[in-house]
């Protein structure tokens, strides 16, 4: 018998590591060591000419300010969110959520947008209510409050949901012993259910931080028209002004946001960990009766739907179906021309739609293999390689997109080895960051479906005499592939979504349709902006409607937007 | 033929010994159980055989094959072996006449063949008319019968069945073990069964083995772990074995019997023919038997008395030693009530051998 021969395992195993290796490892280092010591040596003076330079130390205080601000007003928002629709008897519950967790999947930049032309002087929805917003005033979204309002409301489903996780894991029983002991409906609240909550909540606080630092829809169509730098924009602006002459205080830009990222996370870890309440205990659902409060509650959760959802949305539709933004709509105003333009005439466009849906679609089915296989090794056969794996695909998702951007610039901007051509400035480099930035998204329900079949189903194949590959096959992919779609899903919505992976990696030759609506609003093209954005909204609530349906076979939790 | 040789086996997790030195040699055809108490090491070494887990130290050989030893493990997929499942691990996806014929199909199996060998393996456990059937619209019973008959199929040269019985009610229980004999003497398969059952192990199997803490304590025919248990925890863990000091030990007239003191009364026992005999005598409670009159016995207090409608089961203790418990089966018509001073005959007993 041979004392070792090339298993299909290792082989496997081998290509795993090349792939994170490859996609996420050497760029992130190649971004660190740039960063840090372009010339190949730690240069300090430069370092610290570049950071207390005006503007980049601005930036630095800005980012930081929208990223804590809004993360506060996501947090109240989506606390309470999770409040009302797991403890109450608040009615119409499901459809609720569905609305408030909803704009997680529009491109922060369509909700910008959406944002803009609802609270514009000119806006076509204010004015049909009867509200005016004075003439030729700056647009009072164009501000740090603005931006702070739509990332604190756009991360607030993200807080939502992880509170949410964390309410429902806590057992009736615990509320019922304060209430025994005395404590009023508040009291308990303040005393029992935000305590031993508190895990959840940083964790959602933690994640509302990443997302808002590193979202550049938001940031870029409010900020920049604003004046208002921040990282983000900054390096962006650098690269559009200086071009790839500007690499090494990119590198050192992207590094500091990074650095902040991975402070923020730790931060919120380690105060969510402080002191840390394990809860055990039985019973079932805690309810609250919100008694003569109800009609007030509910009418008052339905109008914050009205105005942060609706409001803005219809705003972008009534401006998609007419030829001049600003232009009142009305039956002899109607038209679809900018839909045909956007899907027939407009070249740029279309092409952007084919690439990003081209590109959405590669990155899905590699990914859910990828998934699979990590899946496997992470769930039933970790070893030390297998979990520095799995870090590097959490750190380029965690990271900013944009970071991921610049670092992919660095890595592919030499022209590859024996291939002897550059994939800058291609599709490919886009493709090799989407790979980068989802693999860990695309594990998380995958994951999941690992963990609610029995190893034993395996091993019982394995003694019938499978192979791995088979056994892959026959047994595993079948158990796993709801949760596999499930992941594909949200892979293929996270990607069409994206703005910030691509935003420096696109070019004349290769456009996402992400960056699209930031080009068009910048071009003034407003109408033909809102029906792009319209349609990406209709291609996720279709995706949306696709998952749902099979939502049986998924393990729970696996859809976001359900409750 | 020697089916299964296990050669001084040994394993540890994270440092810690959880077998230790196990050796035993199983011959074909042979129905042998594992038993001992929770976390003794059954399930481990079950995984050795199969080859899930890597050995630390020693061999083990399934038809004369080595397959593990501490520089090789064969994959389980190569092994020939086949497992019953405590959860019986049957694919959800796949039909229950599916399940069966998988590994058929692994091994190339045209379907037709296929289809006859698993409906032959289906019909060994009575199942032949559910084979389109998922698993999940099956009772536990038939879940139970289904793995077994996949096991079957698969014709694996050792089938190993770890506490199949354990997730089932005690009457389904019953029924099953008549099923396994039944299933056994059909085949003729070597089967190694796990169960920390006593009783489930004393009815199946041909051979017990008994492991205790990682250690084979003995590996004996059913009748001789109860006649003559090699420790003290083989003596109480089979039969409701019970443990009473014994003292100034003198040969007796015959081999192998010797006279020993039990609370100061002589009683002839059995014990070992070579080696040293210790202080303890192991009886069971039917071996204990009310005396008639004073002399024939040793006295005692009743504690309690139980109607087992066969007979009474008396509680008591010795006078000699009131903190030990003990327990004989005493017939109807003796009239005995908690607090009544007896006398306790030693009808049979065997000597336990001092540790080496
Ligand atoms: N994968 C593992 N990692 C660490 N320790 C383990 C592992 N598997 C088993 N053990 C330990 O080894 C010891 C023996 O476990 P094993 O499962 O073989 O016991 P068992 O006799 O089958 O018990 P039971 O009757 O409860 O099933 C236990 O102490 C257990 O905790
Ligand atoms: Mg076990």
């Amino acid at each position: 018998m041979p004392a070792f021969s090339i298993s299909a395992k290792g082989l496997i195993l081998a290509g795993l590591a090349a792939f994170v290796a490859v996609l996420s490892l050497a760029p992130l280092l190649r971004l660190a060591l740039t960063g840090v010591a372009p010339d190949g040596f730690v240069d300090l003076q430069r370092l610290s000419d570049l950071l207390l330079k005006q503007r980049v130390f601005t930036a630095t205080l800005n980012s930081l300010y929208v990223a804590v601000a809004s993360t506060v007003l996501a947090l109240i928002v989506g606390v309470l969110a999770a409040v009302l629709t797991v403890y109450t008897d608040m009615r119409a519950k499901t459809a609720w959520v569905f609305g408030f967790v909803l704009p997680l999947m529009i491109p922060p930049q369509v909700t910008a947008l959406a944002w803009v032309q609802a609270f514009s002087p000119t806006s076509p929805v204010l004015g049909l209510l009867g509200l005016t917003l004075p003439q030729g005033a700056r647009h009072p979204l164009f501000s740090s409050y603005g931006i702070v309002l739509l990332l604190g409301l756009y991360n607030a489903p993200l807080v939502f949901l992880t509170v949410r996780a964390a309410l429902r894991r806590l057992p009736a029983n615990l509320v019922e012993a304060a209430r025994a002991a005395g404590a009023g409906g508040w009291r308990v609240f303040f005393t029992v259910l935000l305590p031993l909550a508190r895990a959840g909540i940083f964790a959602g606080a933690a994640l509302s931080f990443v997302s808002a630092i590193g979202n550049f829809g938001i940031q870029a169509m409010l900020g920049i028209p604003a004046r208002f730098p921040t990282l983000i924009t900054l390096i962006y602006q650098q690269l559009n002004s200086y071009g790839p002459d500007a690499l090494a205080d990119m590198a050192s830009l992207a590094l500091m946001l990074s650095l902040i990222t991975v402070a923020g996370i730790c931060f919120s870890g380690w105060l969510g960990r402080r002191k840390d309440a394990r809860v055990e205990g039985l019973g079932g659902a805690i309810q609250i009766d919100l008694g003569r409060w109800r009609p007030p509650v509910e009418a008052a959760c339905w109008v914050f739907l009205a105005t942060t959802l609706v409001l803005p949305l219809s705003a972008l539709v009534a401006t998609s179906l007419v030829t001049g933004f600003g232009q009142e709509l009305s039956l002899a105003t109607l038209t679809l021309a900018n839909y045909s333009n956007a899907l027939l005439h407009h070249a740029s466009i279309r092409e952007a739609f084919l690439t990003s849906l081209g590109l959405t679609t590669v990155a899905v089915i590699v990914l859910m293999v990828v998934a699979l296989f990590l899946g496997y090794f992470l769930s039933w056969q970790r070893s030390v390689e297998v979990r520095l794996i799995h870090m590097a695909a959490e750190l380029s998702y965690a990271l900013p997109g944009i970071v991921l951007g610049v670092a992919m610039i660095l890595f592919f901007l030499k022209p590859l080895p024996v291939l002897g051509f550059s994939i800058y400035g291609t599709v490919w480099i886009i493709l090799a960051a989407y790979l980068s930035n989802f693999l860990a998204l695309a594990l998380r329900p995958v994951l999941g479906g690992f963990a609610q079949i029995d190893r034993s189903l395996e091993e019982a194949s394995q003694v019938a005499g499978a192979g791995f590959l088979q056994r892959m096959r026959d047994i595993i992919v079948p158990l796993v592939a709801p949760a596999a779609f499930a992941s594909g899903i949200i892979v293929f919505m996270s990607a069409l979504n994206e703005i910030q992976v691509s935003i420096l990696l696109v070019s004349s030759s290769a456009r996402t349709i992400g960056p699209m609506i930031v080009f068009l609003e910048e071009g003034g093209s407003s109408t033909l902006a809102a029906a792009v954005g319209c349609l990406m909204i209709v291609i996720v609530l279709a995706l949306m409607l696709v998952a749902s349906g099979l939502s049986s076979r998924l393990p729970k939790g696996a859809l976001p937007w359900q409750n | 033929m020697v089916a299964i040789d296990i050669d001084n086996a040994a394993k540890s997790y994270a440092g810690k010994r959880v077998l230790d030195g196990v050796s035993m040699r199983i011959d074909k055809g042979e129905f042998v159980a594992i038993l001992g108490p929770s976390g003794c090491g059954k399930t481990t070494l079950l995984r050795l055989l199969a080859g899930f887990e890597k050995l630390d130290d020693g061999s083990i050989a399934l038809g004369g094959v080595e397959v593990s030893n501490k520089h090789f493990t064969l994959p389980p997929e190569k092994r020939n072996v086949g497992i019953v499942f405590q959860n019986y691990a049957l694919w959800p996806h796949m039909s229950v006449g599916d399940n069966v014929g998988y590994a058929l199909k692994i091994a190339g199996v045209g379907s037709s063949e296929r289809k006859r060998k698993s409906l032959d393996a289906l019909d060994a456990v009575g199942m032949r008319d559910l084979s389109e059937r998922a698993p999940a619209d099956l009772s536990g019973g038939q879940r139970q019968r289904v793995a077994l008959a996949r096991c079957l199929a698969a014709n694996p040269s050792v089938m190993l069945l770890d506490e199949p019985l354990a997730n089932l009610d005690v009457h389904l229980r019953a029924s099953m073990e008549k099923e396994f004999l039944g299933f056994h003497k059909r085949t003729g398969a070597t089967m190694l069964y796990i169960t920390h059952d006593q009783s489930e192990a004393m009815a199946l199997a041909d051979r017990i083995a008994v492991m205790d803490k990682g250690r084979l304590v003995q590996f004996a025919r059913p009748h001789e772990l109860y006649r003559e248990p090699r420790d003290e925890m083989v003596a109480r863990f089979i039969g409701n074995g019970l443990i009473l000091p014994a003292s100034s030990i003198a040969a007796a007239s015959q081999p192998g019997q010797v006279m020993a003191e039990v609370f100061g009364t002589p009683h002839r026992v059995r014990a070992p023919l070579s080696g040293r005999a210790g202080a303890q005598l192991s009886v069971h409670p039917n071996d204990l038997a009310l005396a008639n009159d004073d002399g024939e016995g040793f006295s005692a207090t009743v504690e309690r008395v139980v109607y087992r409608g066969s007979h009474n089961q008396v509680d008591f203790h010795p006078d000699a030693m009131p903190e030990l418990s003990l327990t004989l089966h005493a017939p109807l018509d003796r009239a005995v009530a908690p607090g009544h001073a007896i006398s306790v005959r030693i009808d049979d007993g065997w000597v336990i051998p001092a540790a080496a």
